[in-house]
């Protein structure tokens, strides 16, 4: 249930945004940090093949992303960094829409989905329309919704920016408690650093170069840093300026 | 039911849901048509005639004879707003929700230009409805048997709107799309006049007419009404179906996003 990256490239006309990028996510939760503009985003669209990839290869569990996409998104549950819950629909029917694209009827929807909405503090806003929803809600139903279809490979891009602490501690814990109950491969990308603890195996990424990965502990002795702060501060900033 | 089926209503179900949603939008698609039938042609009613001309079997009103090219244009606006949606879809990013699909793009794309032919062929049958009651005698059976050429047309001009969306970059473009797109086509078909009038005014803006295939919907719609076929406008517009849905299927370009 790996996803492994080999050699990617991504250029966006003549700016380069990822370079020669290389890794293997192992089930788990993974956490993948960098500035804005490091490249998170663009990743993520190559992993859910929004993109087409111009160099390199992306296999999850030994399945090639370009071959047989659809296979992979069978599989595959994304919250992207911009909303993309239709804002005129209510919870439950944007919940059974995406069901329905990937052709789970509304009933089991709406079982499976019980108890993630209760958990996620959802369950009595069902019926209300996405449009009045705070982001925190909001950024809840996506996480409620990419589970629908059961996935094994979970990807968030930046779920929690914008949002106050509970519904960041909340977001967390759930996913964090979804990667050891289920086993399941999730890559978290985040520039928040309070996010990582010391046992995640951390991916840092900067001006579209993998520049750290392994374990966070790992890290910091290798680096000889005391918190995570410090460790991607002297990852990413010019050395002079540390 | 299989899961394209499941897909297929979800999708209907959704841009139905959206339809009713934005009120405007319902509004406004009946109101503009309803304008052009009570104001304009009541205003040119008395200056223009129209001889008897298949598939009229005797002289009829001027409002008579603009209702088939209403029906069309509400078409052209609804096919024009799916491709604005389609737009909104990717700059709000739901469209990242449709691609995340293991179904394919091609079927995906069809259900959403079956769910636009659907919202226009519901849109043309109020507005026929609400016709009645302006003195426009449209036959009740004449809706129904236009219900084919209905949606042939509303399939082909949603197909149209699907390939510009792929133009269309920002919302704010949408503009360019009224002027450049649904104006040429309505007023350069026979929608508003009959295409022998426009060829005694002007040769050239006969033959503009003749080779725009929103006159071939109006007269196709004209005919259906009055329970007759036109066959040449009939193979004419499958033939831009077949065409025009390939190509929008083949040009879509979701890694705009």
């Amino acid at each position: 249930m790996s996803i492994v990256i080999n050699n990617i490239d991504f250029m966006y006309r003549n700016k380069r945004a990822l370079a020669d990028l290389s890794c293997t996510l192992a089930p788990g939760f993974n956490v993948l940090l960098g500035p804005n503009g490091a490249g998170k985003s663009t990743l993520l669209n190559l992993l859910t093949a929004q993109r087409p990839l111009q160099r390199g290869n992306i296999h999850f569990d030994g399945v090639d992303i370009e071959k047989t996409p659809r296979q992979i998104m069978q599989q595959l549950g994304v919250v992207f960094q911009q909303t993309t819950l239709d804002l005129d629909l209510s919870v439950f029917q944007n919940l059974t829409y995406f069901g329905a694209l990937h052709g789970i009827k509304a009933r089991v929807v709406l079982e499976r989905i019980t108890p993630v909405l209760t958990q996620l503090g959802l369950i009595e806003r069902l019926h209300d329309t996405v449009r009045d929803l705070n982001e925190g809600h909001r950024r809840r139903v996506e996480i409620a919704r990419c589970m629908i279809h059961q996935p094994r490979y979970l990807l968030l891009d930046e779920a929690t920016v914008g949002l106050d602490v509970d519904s960041r501690k909340l977001i967390i814990e759930h996913i964090r408690l979804l990667a050891q109950q289920q086993a399941m491969t999730i890559l978290w990308t985040t520039h928040l650093l309070d996010e990582v603890q010391e046992d995640d195996p951390l991916y840092i990424l900067n001006h579209g170069q993998l520049i750290a990965q392994g374990k966070c502990k790992t890290l910091l002795s290798e680096h000889q840093q005391n918190s995570v702060f410090d460790l991607y501060r002297w990852l990413t900033q010019p050395q002079g300026l540390v | 039911m299989s899961i394209y089926m499941t897909c297929f209503w979800a999708i209907l179900k959704r841009e139905i849901l959206r339809f009713f949603h934005q009120r405007s939008r319902l509004f406004s698609a009946l109101v503009r048509p309803l304008l052009w039938l009570v104001v304009f042609a009541a205003g040119f009613r008395s200056s223009l005639g129209i001889s008897i001309m298949p598939p009229y079997e005797s002289y009829i009103l001027y409002q008579e004879y603009i209702v088939p090219g209403l029906c069309a244009m509400i078409i052209l606006f609804n096919s024009m707003q799916t491709s604005l949606s389609m737009v909104y879809d990717r700059e709000m990013g739901s469209m990242k929700v449709l691609l995340m699909s293991p179904i394919s793009r091609s079927f995906l794309l069809f259900c959403k230009l079956i769910a636009a032919a659907c919202l226009s062929l519901l849109q043309v049958v109020i507005f026929l409805l609400l016709a009645n009651l302006v003195d426009v005698d449209i036959p009740w059976w004449g809706v129904i048997y236009a219900i084919p050429s209905i949606f042939l047309s509303a399939f082909f001009l949603g197909a149209l709107g699907l390939m510009l969306s792929n133009f269309i970059k920002q919302l704010e473009n949408f503009a360019g799309v009224m002027n450049f797109v649904i104006f040429p086509m309505f007023f350069l078909s026979s929608a508003l006049y009959p295409l022998w009038k426009i060829q005694e005014s002007s040769l050239w803006l006969y033959w503009i007419c003749q080779y725009n295939p929103f006159t071939y919907c109006v007269e196709m719609i004209r005919f259906a009404l009055y329970g007759q076929t036109n066959m040449s406008a009939s193979i004419i517009i499958i033939s831009c179906v077949i065409v025009s849905g390939s190509l929008a299927v083949a040009s879509f370009k979701p890694r705009k996003i």
